[in-house]
């Protein structure tokens, strides 16, 4: 873990990652904001990828900066232009406040905290040279109920995603509840 | 010279502590993101943020802690990114759905012209 392309590494992709977190909330249009977040994506499976977990970072790669900012930029097309500015609410401040005191107090607790982790040699002995096959196993081994509800929790959101959005061309029966019948 | 304070990099090392305060640092940005935006798609990357912070604390444990125990013990962490992974999928699906069946009634995605349920 300590050779310098993992320390260098880690800085440049932890850099990414936070800054352009940062930007997703500074950007003033919000597909601009939506490319930073995919950015920031990135950066943060090149951070998995550090952590020698290679099965997640792919995942992390076709999951989120493939496929949800993809469905991202569907909704912000479909949405008018006029609302497509990334003003901020009235929460702002309490937000502010809450993340500021969230990221102060996660920061201290980790930097106070001795953590019983291992470094430098005994690290290195544990690299996981790959973990496509134990997550596998793990999976369908020890987690196989929790990922057989997973699997029917993600049919089920895509089903309701599906009817959600289904537009109703039937009469206008329902037409005070779809508003402007489109 | 290296400056004082600084030591050579190849004495620098990357411990737990440096991931846990990077992934607070995106959990608090999210935060922000999430109280802060009047847009519900920015609402929604802002709950992203923090699920990928959520994920890289479990990646670092799980890194960290993968000396002690021998097997597969160690990668059950991985095995819970997986899970929020999937929930993030579903979440986002119904969550944009959502905002496009506001956007059809109400005419407007800003959360703060939506308060039908407001005292």
């Amino acid at each position: 873990m300590d050779s310098t392309g993992i320390v260098i590494g880690f800085w440049a992709l932890s850099a990414i990652t936070v800054v352009s977190a940062l930007l997703v909330l500074l950007a003033r249009n919000l597909l601009h904001s939506l490319v930073f977040l995919v950015l920031s994506f990135l950066g943060m499976a090149g951070l998995f990828l550090t952590l020698s977990a290679d099965f997640i970072a792919v995942a992390q790669i076709l999951i989120y900066a493939g496929s949800i900012s993809v469905l991202m930029v569907f909704a912000v097309m479909l949405t008018p232009l006029a609302s497509r500015d990334n003003g901020n609410s009235l929460y702002l401040l309490p937000g502010l406040f809450g993340g500021l005191g969230i990221a102060v107090l996660v920061g201290f607790v980790a930097i106070d905290t001795e953590w019983a982790e291992h470094r430098g040699a005994a690290l290195a002995e544990s690299d996981f040279a790959t973990t496509v096959g134990t997550v596998g196993q793990l999976l369908l081994g020890r987690y196989v109920l929790a990922f057989e509800i997973a699997s029917v929790l993600l049919l089920f959101a895509f089903l309701g995603a599906i009817v959600l959005v289904q537009e109703r061309r039937r009469g206008d029966d329902d037409a005070s509840q779809d508003g402007a019948s489109r | 010279m290296t400056p004082p304070g600084i030591p050579p990099i190849d004495e620098l090392s990357v411990t737990l502590a440096h991931y846990l305060v990077v992934s607070g640092l995106v959990f608090g940005i999210g935060i922000v993101v999430a109280l802060g935006k009047r847009n519900a798609i920015a609402v929604l990357m802002g709950i992203e943020l923090m699920l990928n912070g959520v994920n890289l604390t479990l990646l670092a444990f799980s890194r960290f802690s993968s000396a002690f125990a021998t097997g597969e013990e160690p990668l059950s962490g991985h095995a819970f990114v997986v899970f929020v992974l999937t929930v993030a999928a579903a979440e986002a699906a119904i969550a944009l759905a959502m905002a496009v069946l506001l956007y059809r009634r109400r005419e407007t995605v800003d959360l703060d012209r939506v308060n039908l349920m407001r005292w």
